[in-house]
Formats: structure tokens, sequence, C-alpha cells
């Protein structure tokens, strides 16, 4: 299933982007001083529309907010903890307070969920974005596991003039998905692989981790969860439901309004017995050096970290 | 009667500014939460805007094209605000009996239910970077509309705001007039008690900023200098620094370092009303 050709998630976007805004010339793209390979032809290009406002988190979404007010769709790029947290009062008044009102079409890219800018410590992890982004009401929020996913949210990200914010990883990753067209974005997710009693629930990079475990057992199911809000609960439900255990996965905090929340949420309002363990961060900042296999061993994290979990329920 | 069938315009102006000052009153007097001296200081910052004519706006069509946008940035001290939209046909007079009421959509902090307002107000520091971008919108659009922001000058100690001020003059956005309600005075005391915010339009013009200074209770000064500011064919952004007296007209907020969480009891509105005649 999974294709060896890496690539990142913002490249591949942002070239989508790039071919969109020759037919579409609505679309603008703003930077806070955050680059990649693919956006250097786009500021080339589309000088009257591209702009890099500078190391300026709270402006860059100030200034998305009054292009979008007068129509446009525009993308706001960053670095994942400081376009999500240097900015969230931005965030919310302007965007999720004022699209209750009329259409604010901004999408927010945040570059490096999780740990993926492992070796820069606790400043450039973000282990809290999930969470504090579905906190807001009228938000969308995207974590897709690999770049085919995040190329076919563009067309999405432009019809749906909602304000958004999309989780991408930072490092080149392998496909999962041969093929999206048949996905159903607007239901938030798909079960990749589907078992018997144990299921594991995934967003972003930990699906990759999700299909490798689940490949080491047998009759393990895995549901890769790529839209966290809003999310058709039903539908999930009704997959959910087959199982008798649901092991979420997921690079943030855990028990505070992350992916584990979201399914435990669903389980308890369908007033289901399916036991639920979630693996992520507790409630700790992460200090520790190393490269992200070294910081997801230590969290419980790795394939071993996620067999051992699905054993131990087996056990039971 | 209208500007136009006035035959002196700031006689007529300085009249609107009275009337606005005792409407603004009665709504205070049915909604203390309001922030009454705060919608003060800026009356006639609106009256010229919309009496004068100088902000180009249809009542009956708030998403006309080509109106000049207005950002109050400083969202509390528009209460002032109210009485010149309902005036002007924004929406029905009666509403303005019904401010901070169940139902009511005039709220203590007005937002974009309100119609004639195009932002979220109420937290500062957002208005001017908001404006940025629609200053940037209408330039690429080839529109000759204009983007007027009113701030407080205790807004100016968000940071935000200074981001603003760098952004504009680097996208030369000259069709961006921000205007300060300089009334020196934040929630709990002086600002130059808190943080000095004096020689600010030095500040504004090492930012590359066109700056004009007016007393801003003096309507011919503020008229002349808006009018002349949104004609100027510099390319630079401007502002315009009004300035003015936290609770203007009210004897008893006029420069009391608490004025701005201050409530006039009813027969303190009463003789309030009956002094600005």
């Amino acid at each position: 299933m999974s294709a060896t050709q890496l690539k990142t998630m913002r490249d591949v976007f942002i070239e989508t982007i790039y071919d969109r805004m020759h037919e579409n010339n609505h679309l603008f793209f703003l930077s806070a001083d955050f680059g990649s390979p693919m956006l250097d032809k786009l500021k080339k290009d589309f000088k009257d529309r591209f702009i890099n406002v500078g190391i300026a988190e709270q402006n860059l979404i100030n200034v998305a907010t009054g292009l979008a007010i007068e129509g446009y769709c525009v993308y706001a790029y960053a670095i994942a903890p400081f376009i999500t947290m240097r900015a969230y009062e931005q965030i919310r008044v302007n965007l999720s307070i004022s699209s209750q009102i009329k259409p604010v079409n901004v999408n927010l890219i945040g570059v490096g969920g999780g740990v993926s800018y492992d070796v820069s410590g606790p400043t450039h992890h973000c282990l809290e974005d999930i969470s504090i982004m579905r906190l807001l009401p009228n938000m969308i929020v995207f974590s897709p596991s690999d770049w085919k996913l995040a190329e076919s949210f563009v067309d999405y990200s432009i019809n749906v003039k909602k304000p958004k914010y999309i989780r991408f990883d930072g490092k080149p990753l392998p496909l999962i998905y041969d093929d999206v067209n048949n996905l159903n974005l607007k239901n938030g997710f798909n079960e990749l692989l589907k078992g018997e009693k144990v299921c594991l629930v995934s967003t972003g990079y930990m699906t990759h981790r999700a299909l490798k475990a689940a490949k080491e057992l047998q009759d393990v199911g895995v549901i890769d969860m790529f839209i966290l809000k809003p999310v058709n609960e039903e539908l999930l439900f009704g997959i959910l439901k087959k199982y008798e255990y649901i092991i979420t996965i997921e690079e943030a905090f855990i028990n505070n309004g992350g992916l584990d929340s979201l399914i435990s949420k669903i389980l308890f309002d369908n007033q289901s017995n399916i036991k639920l363990k979630r693996l992520g961060f507790n409630d700790k900042y992460v200090f520790d050096l190393g490269n992200r296999d070294h910081l997801h061993k230590i969290n419980n994290l790795d394939e071993e970290s996620i067999i051992r979990a699905v054993q131990e329920f087996k056990n039971v | 009667m209208s500007i136009k069938e006035s035959d002196n315009l700031f006689k007529f102006l300085q009249e609107k500014a009275t009337w606005v000052r005792e409407e603004t009153l009665k709504i205070h007097k049915i909604a203390p939460e309001t922030r009454l001296a705060s919608s003060l200081s800026d009356v006639e910052i609106f009256v010229s805007l919309y009496y004068g004519e100088l902000l180009k706006f249809d009542p009956k069509n708030v998403r006309w094209e080509e109106r000049d946008r207005f950002i109050i940035s400083k969202g509390h001290g528009a209460i002032s605000l109210y009485p010149i939209l309902a005036d002007l046909g924004f929406f029905d007079r009666n509403e303005l009996t019904k401010v901070c009421q169940e139902g009511s959509f005039l709220g203590g902090m007005p937002d974009t239910i309100i119609p004639g307002f195009e932002t979220i107000n109420g937290s500062l520091g957002h208005g001017l970077g908001v404006a940025c971008g629609i200053a940037l919108a209408l330039k690429r659009k080839n529109s000759n509309s204009k983007v007027f922001v009113l701030l407080g000058d205790g807004e100016l100690f968000e940071g935000a705001v200074w981001e603003a001020i760098m952004f504009a003059p680097q996208h030369k956005l000259d069709n961006l007039i921000s205007i300060v309600d300089n009334n020196k005075i934040c929630m709990l005391d002086y600002c130059k008690n808190i943080i000095d915010l004096s020689r600010l339009e030095e500040k504004f013009q090492t930012f590359k900023w066109m700056v004009t200074t007016v007393n801003g209770h003096n309507i011919e000064e503020i008229y002349n200098s808006l009018k002349g500011l949104k004609e100027s064919k510099d390319n630079r952004p401007k502002v315009l620094i009004a300035n003015t007296i936290k609770g203007k007209g009210v004897p008893q907020l006029e420069n009391d370092t608490l004025c701005h969480i201050k409530s006039l009891k009813e027969e303190e509105i009463i003789s309030a009303i009956e002094g600005l005649q």
C-alpha cells in the first residue's frame, strides 16, 4: 500500500495552489517568513498575490482576514506552534467569531505538527494545536497523513469558505494512499485496514506508525482520521462499533481535547462498552534530545509500544 | 437636514455632534454597561466622516462594493456611532431604545451583526492589521475606495498594532487612513503613567507614515484634515492624531482618570444632557 516516493505535504500543497493561482485570481498566499522550495516559484510568478509579512504571526492573521473579508481565498503559512499559538486570539476573533456572521476563507497552514521538528525542542514541537484548534467554533481542522491527501485538500480549501487549520508534517513522508479520488473528504476519516477485535485510530504521521504496527499483528484495524473537525460521528461510530478495543494514536497531548477526546466522546455518547487506550504525549513538554524515532520511543509512541498496547488488550 | 441643505457646513456638523452626544447619553441611560467616556471623545470624528460625507456609504446596501471601509478598532467607543447609523438609515431608530437589551443587535461592543460595521470589535489591537488586508485587497481590485480605521491611544499598547504600523508603509497602503482618538486615558490611569506615548507624531513619521495632528473636538480642523488626507496623492499610509478629551461634554467625566469605567446615574445623565445645550 505505501509507496516509497518521499515528499513533503507543504511542497505538494503549495505546488497545487501555484497551479490554481494561474486560473483563479482570487487566491492569496501569505507567509510569516517561512519558506519551501515550491514557494520560491510562487513568490516569483505571483508578486501581487504573495506577501511575506515578516516574523509577525498576529499581523499574518489580521492581513489575511482583511483580504478574506474582501472576497479572497487566503493561505497563511507559518510554523505550526507559532501560527496557532502566537496568533490564537487573532484566529479566535477574526476567523472563528467573524466567520459565524459572514464567510471568511482563511486557510492556516501550520508546518511541523507534533514533534516533526524533533531536535528544536519544546518551542518548536506542536502538541497543543489539535486541541486548541478543535476548540474553536466554525473551524475546520485537517490533519493529513500523506501528500496525496494534502494535495486533494486544495480544491476543498478553495470551495469551502470557512476558516481552516491545516496541520502538516514537517518531514518528507511516503504515500499511504494510492488514490484519493474515491475518498469522500467530508467524511473526515478512512478505514485503511479492516480488523477484528482491535482498531488503531490515528492521525497525521502516526498513521504511518499505526500501519507498520498493524502489519506485525493480525486482524488489527487502522482508521486514518484526516479531518478532526467537523466529524461525521454517526458514520464513524458505525465503523468503531465493530471493534472491542480502540487505541488512539496521535503526536499531541492526550486527555486534553485531541483525537483521543474526540473518540472517547463518541464512544461515551453512544453508551458503548468498547475499551479505549490513548497513546500520545502525557502532560509534559519534551526536552529530551534525539530524532523523532527516539522521542517516540521514550514516549511510548513507537511501533513496539503500539504492538504492546494491542497485545495487552488482546490478552485481557 | 443634510449637508447639502445646510449653508454652513461646520455649524451643521457642530449641531449634529451635540445631538449625537445627547443620544449617546440616552443610550447610556438604558445601557449603563456601555463605555460612555470613550464614546464621547470620538463624536466629532464620526460626525465629520458620516455627516460631512467624507465616507462613501449606502445605508440600503451596506456591502456596496464602492463604499469606503470604516473599521472601528476601538469598538467600545462606538456607542456614539449607533445614533448616527440609525439616523442615516442603516437600521431603525427604534433600535436605539433597545441597546444591550434582550433581543437587540446593538450590544456594548459592536459586531458585524450590526449593519454598518465591517469587523468584529471589542478586542483591541486587531483593527489596523485587518484594515491593512482590506486596503491591500482594494488595491488589487483597482478600487478607489479608502479604508478608515479608528484606534484608541491606549490601544497602541498592543504589539499587533505595531506589526501593522510597520506593514502598511512597506506595501504603500496610501488608501489607508488611520485616526487615533488620542484621549490620553486608559482604563485605570493616564496613558503617560503606564507607557508614555508622547511624541506620537514622530513615532508614526519614523515608520514612514504621513501624519496630521488636530484638536479632535474642532470640527473644522478634523473635517479639513480628513478631507486633505483622503484627497492626498502622497503614497504613504496616513494617520490623523486627534487630540481629544475623554468624556468630552460631560463635566463629571472629563479628565477623570477613571472615567472609562464610570457609569452615570439617571439624574446625572439628565443634567449632562441639559449641559450640552
